[in-house]
């Protein structure tokens, strides 16, 4: 039912943990199965120069946890911001219809770490700005 | 790869010498029943040594077996079959049946029936008290499985049908996870109606039985030519029930030995997976249970993954999740046994059957810690102590 980049993903995931000292964090549940999942962020000249995930929850929110991470590393925060779920789970060659709805979480997660280190380094006024852009989805 | 089937309470392997009685059934043996010629006699000869060997394996007598094309079948025509003869009123169900009864349930609440979900334990076992009082002067059924599927607890199936024929109720069991793997003799369980199915005792799949107690009317709810004495039409199977024939016959003689072999590894691996791995509790009641049914929940993690994880180690085993459901609900039987959903969340089941030996359990307590291991590192639930 899982694609082999969705598989591989999964059985060898990018970028677990939690990164040191955060600039931003961002956990979300889901709300249709109960899963949970966690993004930590490092921002650099408004540049994200490192992030991490945890999750608990199936193999499709494990992928696209993952694969939301290989995707923003490195990229500024507004061409975050506009990483929706459904690039995510295309990027992974597709989900299982079903399993759509876990791909929400790895991007929502990412959104509210962004939304949390704007607060935090005092801009949260660029918050519209900046997550005003993205799709949503 | 080392290959281990843990999932044989979803299906089991054909016995190869069960399939072998099988084979000249669908080429050189293809005759209809119904039929008097030669070839049609020969396909009756078999279909009644069949019926004879399941009900031999239950004794129970041949008339009051009814082939169907499988457990969900069974149940259908145990529960609408049975009432259907009934101004709508009431019926009772555990809260832990498989979907064949509890759907079956819900369609005749559509219809006008009301029906009462028996609570339990937190072991899995209904508890009779409110089994009891939940009996109605209108309640014409009550249903509760023989041992579930999920959680391996194993009910007291006779005081069950005791207190339902107390109340002027019949009896229905659904046995489809029992039958061959424990003793069973529905005039010892006092059970007016019992499912099973080929597929879970080492036969084929798409072939049941019900076992109807003689006294007991049930109406058809398949409706046709009047084959299996009018209550269910369609050519009989033949090869499938040669096959449920053998195999049941195989299983209940093997069942003094591979009990007992199949208690000890299932109690093995389930010491085994609570001792090496810590916040993990066993799911459904300790020894009143299936022989090879090991269930537990594993904090912090979810079942989908350990399943996915066990999978690319050669292991097949299966899980309560919700992210493992198709409906994305977590198992009603764990939650009707009062845990909460992330401890469903994190259930795994390994369901184990002959062909699983010491080494195979061996093999899993080695491999399984590692990925829960990695797995909590993965979650933001869990706190390393
Ligand atoms: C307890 C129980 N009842 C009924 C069924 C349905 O049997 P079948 O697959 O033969 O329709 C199953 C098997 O999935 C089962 O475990
Ligand atoms: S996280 Fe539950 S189904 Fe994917």
């Amino acid at each position: 039912m899982y694609t082999d980049l969705v598989m591989d993903h999964f059985s060898n995931p990018r970028n677990v943990g939690e990164v040191e000292d955060p600039d931003g964090a961002g956990q979300i549940g889901n709300p249709v199965c109960g899963d949970v999942m966690r993004m930590t962020i490092k921002v650099d000249d408004d540049r994200i120069t490192d992030v991490k995930f945890k999750t608990f929850g199936c193999g499709a929110a494990v992928a696209t946890s993952s694969m939301v991470t290989e995707m923003v590393m490195g990229k500024t925060l507004d061409e975050a911001a506009e990483i929706s779920n459904r690039a995510v789970a295309e990027a992974l060659g597709g989900l299982p219809a079903q399993k759509m709805h876990c791909s929400n979480l790895a991007a929502d997660a990412l959104h509210l770490a962004i939304e949390d280190y704007l607060t935090k380094a005092g801009r949260s006024g660029d918050v519209a700005k900046v997550l005003g852009k993205k799709a949503s989805s | 790869m080392r290959t281990v089937y843990f999932d044989h309470a979803a299906t089991t392997a054909v016995d190869p010498r069960v399939f072998a009685e099988m084979e000249p059934y669908f080429v050189e043996r293809y005759g209809n029943p119904s039929e008097i010629h030669r070839l049609g006699r020969e396909a009756r000869e078999a279909v009644d040594k069949g019926r004879a060997q399941v009900a031999a394996a239950l004794g129970a007598a041949d008339k009051e077996i009814v082939f169907t094309s499988g457990g969900t079948e069974a149940d259908n025509l145990a529960l609408s079959g049975f009432l259907q003869r009934f101004e709508p009123g009431h019926l009772i169900v555990s809260a832990i049946e498989h979907p064949a009864v509890m759907e079956t349930a819900r369609y005749l609440m559509r219809q006008g029936w009301e029906a009462t979900f028996a609570p339990v334990d937190h072991e899995g076992t209904v508890d009779v008290d409110a089994y009891a009082a939940a009996f109605r002067p209108d309640t014409r059924l009550a249903s509760v499985m023989f041992a579930n599927n999920v959680v391996g607890t194993v009910q007291p199936i006779k005081e069950l049908a005791r207190i339902a024929h107390e109340h002027g109720a019949a009896f229905h069991t659904d046995a489809v996870q029992a039958v061959g793997a424990m003793p069973i003799d529905v005039d010892d369980l006092g059970v007016d109606l019992l499912s099973l199915s080929g597929h879970k005792l080492y036969g084929p799949k798409g072939i049941g039985a019900l076992y109807i107690r003689r006294a007991t009317r049930v109406a058809p709810i398949l409706h046709g030519g009047g084959h299996e004495r009018r209550l269910r039409s369609g050519t009989e199977n033949v090869p499938g029930i040669v096959g449920l024939g053998a195999a049941l016959t195989l299983a209940v003689a093997a069942l003094p030995t591979e009990g007992p072999r199949l208690v000890a590894l299932r109690d093995r691996l389930t010491a085994g997976l609570l001792a090496s791995i810590e916040d993990t509790v066993n799911l459904g009641h300790p020894s009143a249970r299936l022989p090879g049914n090991v269930c537990v929940s594993v904090a912090y993690i979810e079942g989908e993954s350990m399943v996915l994880q066990l999978d690319a180690k050669g292991i097949a085993v299966s899980s309560g999740s919700a992210c493992a459901s198709g409906s994305l609900e977590p198992s009603h039987v764990i939650l009707g046994m009062g845990y909460r959903a992330e401890e469903a969340h994190g259930s795994v089941r390994l369901t184990l059957g002959r062909e699983n030996s010491d080494a195979d359990a061996d093999y899993f307590l080695e491999v399984f810690p590692p990925i829960v291991a990695r797995l909590r590192e993965m979650s933001p639930l869990y706190v390393k102590r």
